[in-house]
Parts: structure tokens; sequence; C-alpha cells
């Protein structure tokens, strides 16, 4: 565990002594914002319009406004996952710090960890950022802060298990580009999978819709917690930390 | 300190290390020689843990790699052939980084990183942004490293190789020091180097290995002629370089005489002789007696290189020759 620790402190370091952290948290604050003033704008709007038509029942601030918002912004976070993760393993392995590393006495896992723990934390930074939006949410109006902090957990939960994932692909490159470019495509591919399921009922296209990323995150952003999604994304994460354990050993047999 | 035995490293269509055999005693410099590709590196990151080996076993005070790792890394200091350095951090994070990771902390920590950094003359830069060092200080950065923890063993991969001449001497200086503490490897292409610095010298090509001995005795053996260079010259008439070569010739214990060079009157021989018998002297009373002036003579110095050049060069020719028998194995 003092491993993990000091790993975990040196790729945190590393992102916020490069431009890398502070670049990621203000695209995210400002494409963020943007969603938050659209929606609000939008909500405010067609509020206004139904009390105008006499409508007795006033909209859902947690169902109209904070739960597509935040389904909307866990796609935003699928973009910003490669550039968390390209650089990992990437950039160890170009600049031949990975020597380093695995000539100590410490296991890889404890590095997998680490650097697992460094890149979520890093996503929870941005998370952090959205809190903010939402906090006036809270502090003029009355939503509910319970499903809320579901759909926080799921897209905790997904992240996890992408930034894993993008870990294990950052092990197979010198190249933090391709490393990036790759991890964008595979987050991609296991979102749009999930669409088919929408208007297909085969087999196959269920198969697909249940392996997509995004089709489990739909219980969590209504502050639904099942036991399903959160093994899908538990079982992502552990695929994740299996593949890049295998592929760091094997670095070692082919290097 | 360090036992090697039958080590191998097959790839899938070449051996880059073929039943390598040695051992290290404790205390001991040894230079690892040989030319690009040899096999040093891959023979180096073997010891550390980096590579598994195909074949063989090598024990690191009394671990073998394979089966213990974990105890061997622990003894192990290791330079790679390109310091590992995290351009971001500055040297003293990074050698309380590298410390935490061999399992430092707290007081003997610092006092180890305090330590390094002067051993290492690095302190100051200390607070400096790796990636902003000269060449010659992430060299120094690296070693600084490698010895953080105090380790029985160092194994350095060409350790001064792109450093300015000061500071190659410098670095042979830092690394000659701390021998007697720790057990050192270092590979090198350089040959000086081995001579100024190691004890010992192994020295491998294509994967083998083609001579382990101690410096002073490979330098011996390849003495055991000894070669002379003459250049004689007539004082005012021209000298007849057919005539002298004659003259020498009569002399006991010259085993050939080369004609070199005639410019005016002076002419030049390269010549070969046994060892002990006391040819130099002869040679000049000959030369003078004859009339000739004796510009000079020289014992052309064997360096290591010949010796290297002896053992590297023919195995080379022959084997370019056969490269699927090695590849095949």
């Amino acid at each position: 565990m003092r491993n993990v620790l000091i790993i975990f402190r040196k790729e945190i370091h590393g992102y916020f002594t490069s431009p890398v952290a502070y670049l990621l948290l203000t695209m995210f604050a400002v494409v963020f914002g943007l969603f938050f003033w659209n929606a609000l704008g939008a909500f405010v709007y067609y509020s206004m319009e139904s009390q105008m038509r006499g409508q007795s029942f006033p909209m859902n601030l947690n169902e109209e406004l904070i739960r597509p918002l935040l389904s909307n912004i866990n796609v935003i976070g699928l973009f910003f996952i490669p550039m968390i993760t390209m650089r990992l393993f990437a950039e160890e392995k170009r600049t031949g710090t990975i020597e380093l590393l695995v000539t100590s006495p410490i296991r890889d896992l404890e590095v997998i960890g680490g650097k697992w723990l460094a890149a979520l934390a890093l996503y929870g930074c941005m998370l952090l950022v959205t809190v903010i939006n939402l906090g006036f949410l809270f502090k003029y109006g009355h939503p509910d802060w319970k499903p809320v902090a579901v759909a926080y957990l799921g897209m905790i939960l997904q992240a996890a298990g992408m930034l894993a994932i993008g870990m294990f692909i950052s092990t197979l490159t010198k190249n933090q580009i391709i490393a990036g470019a790759a991890t964008f495509g595979v987050c991609l591919v296991l979102w749009v999978m999930g669409w088919t399921g929408s208007y297909e009922s085969a087999t196959w296209t269920q198969v697909l819709s249940y392996m997509s990323v995004t089709t489990h995150m739909e219980p969590f952003s209504k502050g639904l917690l099942d036991t399903r999604d959160t093994i899908y994304y538990i079982t992502l994460i552990f695929v994740g930390f299996f593949l890049t354990a295998r592929s760091l050993e094997s670095l070692r047999w082919r290097a | 300190m360090i036992t090697v035995t039958d080590l191998t490293k097959r790839y899938a269509r070449h051996t880059a290390v073929d039943h390598v055999s040695f051992e290290v005693q404790k205390g001991q410099i040894v230079g690892f020689l040989g030319p690009n590709g040899a096999g040093k590196t891959t023979t180096m990151r073997m010891l550390t843990c980096f590579l598994p080996p195909t074949a063989g076993s090598a024990t690191v005070a009394g671990f073998d790699v394979l089966e213990q790792p974990f105890e061997v890394k622990k003894r192990i200091g290791y330079l790679p052939e390109a310091p590992p350095l995290y351009p971001e951090m500055r040297t003293v994070e990074y050698l309380q980084f590298v410390g935490k990771l061999k399992g430092l902390s707290g007081a003997e920590l610092s006092k180890r990183v305090d330590y390094v950094l002067e051993r290492c003359s690095v302190a100051d830069v200390k607070d400096k942004l790796l990636g902003k060092l000269s060449k010659g200080y992430r060299q120094r950065v690296g070693l600084a490293q490698a010895i953080i923890h105090n380790p029985d063993v160092l194994i350095l991969d060409e350790p001064t190789s792109g450093l300015d001449p000061k500071q190659i001497n410098e670095t042979r200086d830092l690394i000659k020091s701390l021998a007697g503490d720790h057990t050192i490897i270092l590979s090198t292409h350089i040959l000086p180097e081995v001579e100024q610095t190691c004890q010992s010298v192994l020295i491998i090509n294509k994967g083998r290995l083609v001579a382990k001995d101690s410096v002073n005795n490979l330098q011996n053996r390849a003495r055991g002629a000894e070669q002379l260079l003459i250049e004689v010259a007539g004082r005012n008439t021209d000298v007849d370089s057919a005539a002298v070569q004659q003259r020498l010739e009569l002399i006991p214990g010259i085993t050939h005489i080369i004609f070199k060079d005639k410019q005016q009157n002076r002419c030049t021989f390269e010549i070969e002789s046994h060892k002990d018998s006391f040819v130099r002297g002869d040679l000049a009373r000959a030369v003078v007696e004859a009339g000739w002036d004796l510009n000079e003579l020289r014992p052309t110095a064997v360096s290591l290189e010949e010796i290297f050049l002896q053992l590297t060069g023919e195995p080379a020719a022959v084997q370019a020759e056969e490269p699927v028998a090695t590849g095949a194995v």
C-alpha cells in the first residue's frame, strides 16, 4: 500500500506540474459551464411557459435538469479520459523511466494501482468543478440530493472502468498520441455500441447494448443504485487491471 | 557477489546472449566490453531482473534473479543507458522518489539523499528541473539514483557515454571511489575506460563471452611479442633502406622486419621481437656503428584496443557468414 501511495503521489505531481491537469480542468469547466448554462436557460424558459399555460405541476429540477445534464456530461467525460490516461505508461516507455520502476523492489500491481488512482483522482477533480455549478441549484432551488449523489457515484464508476482500459492501451505503445487516439476510439465504440439496442431487439444487439458503458449509466442517473450496473463497472476495472498487468509483464519478454 | 552460469537470452530470430558465464567478487569493478549490439545491455538487464533469461541462471548477492527477483532488486542499483529521469521533477524530489521506491523512509531517506547529492556532486542543481539539466548532470543524477539505497551491486550501462572529456574523468573517478563498498559492473565500448577504471574485464561479442581476465593479464598476454618502431637517417648522404634492413636482420631476437616508409634520407621500419631479448640496445648500437643516425626508437604500445580487435574482429567475420546457425539454436 505504501508503494501504491508513492506512485500515486508521483503521478499526481506529474499531472499538476505539467500543463496537463490545468488544461483538462479548464477545458472541462468551460464545456460543462456551457452545458449548464444552456440547460438551465432552457429549463427556466420551459418552466415559465408551462406556468403561463396554467399547468399546475411544477417542473422537476432533478428529472428535467440535473439528470439530462449529468448524462450529457458523462459522455463528455469519455472524451477527456484518453487525455488523462495516454501518458500513464507510454511516457515512461518513451523516456526509459519504466526501467527504473520495473527494476525497483515494487510489484507491478502497485505501479498499476498507483497510476490508476492518480488518473481517477484527476477525473474526480474534474467532477468537483461540476459540483460548484450544481451548488447554485441547491442554493436557489430544492432538488433532491440523493439521486444526484448516486449519479455521481455512477460517473466515477464509469470513469474508473474506462481509465483502467485507457491505462491498458497506454502500455501498448511508446507514443502518447497513438495511445490517446486508440483510447478515444475505444471510448467512442463503447458509447455508440449501446444505440443499437434501442431499435433492434435481436439477441446480439442486446448483448452489444449490454456491453456499452453508457447503457449502465442510465439507472445511476435516475438515482437507482443497481448491483448489475455496479458489477458491470467493477468488472470493467478488473479487465483493465488484468490486461495492464499482462501487458506490463509481456513488455519484459518482448523488450 | 555475482555468479552467472550459462546465461542465455533468445529472441524470435536471434540469440542476444549465448551461454555467458562469469563471476564477480565483492568490491571489484568489472568492465563489460564489446562492440555495439554485442549483448552487453541484454546481459545487464537480465541481472537487474528487467528481462528474464531464456536459459541459464544468474545470482546476485546469493539470490537468483528468477526465483527471488525482489531480493535482487533491493540489492541492485542500476543506471540504464539513458538515465531514467522524469523531466518534470526537481533533482531532490526525484532522488526522494527513487529512495522511497527502494524502500527508504524518514530520516534515513533524507540522510541518503543529502549523501548522494554530495557524493555525485549534484548538490548545486538540487532544485533544478531534471528536464533542464545538461547531459553531464543528468548522468550524475542517474548515478546518484543508482546508489541511493546503498546497494551491494551497481550495474552501470555506459555511464560515460555522451559526456565531455572532463566529465568523463570525473565520472570515472567517482565510479572508482565507489568500488570497495559496492561491486560494480560497467559496460562500455570505450577501451581506455576499462584500462583506467576496471580491475578485470569481460569481453563479449555477438552474445558470446570471448575473454575474461584481469586487465593486467590481458595486456601482458598481448605483449608477449614486442613491437618497435625505428627511424634511421643518414647524416649527409642518402640512406639505403635495403642496406639498413640487411644490417638489422642480423640482430638476434628479431622475428620480423617490415619496411614502412622512406623520405629523403630517412627510413622507418616496424620490428617485431621476442619480449625478453636485448633488442633495443642492439638495434641502437648496430645503427650507430654502421654510421647512420638513430632518429627514433619506440615501442608501439599494445593497448586493450588490439586485444579487443583480435578477439572480436576475427570471430565476427566468421559468424557473419553463418548467422542462421546461431539464430536457429
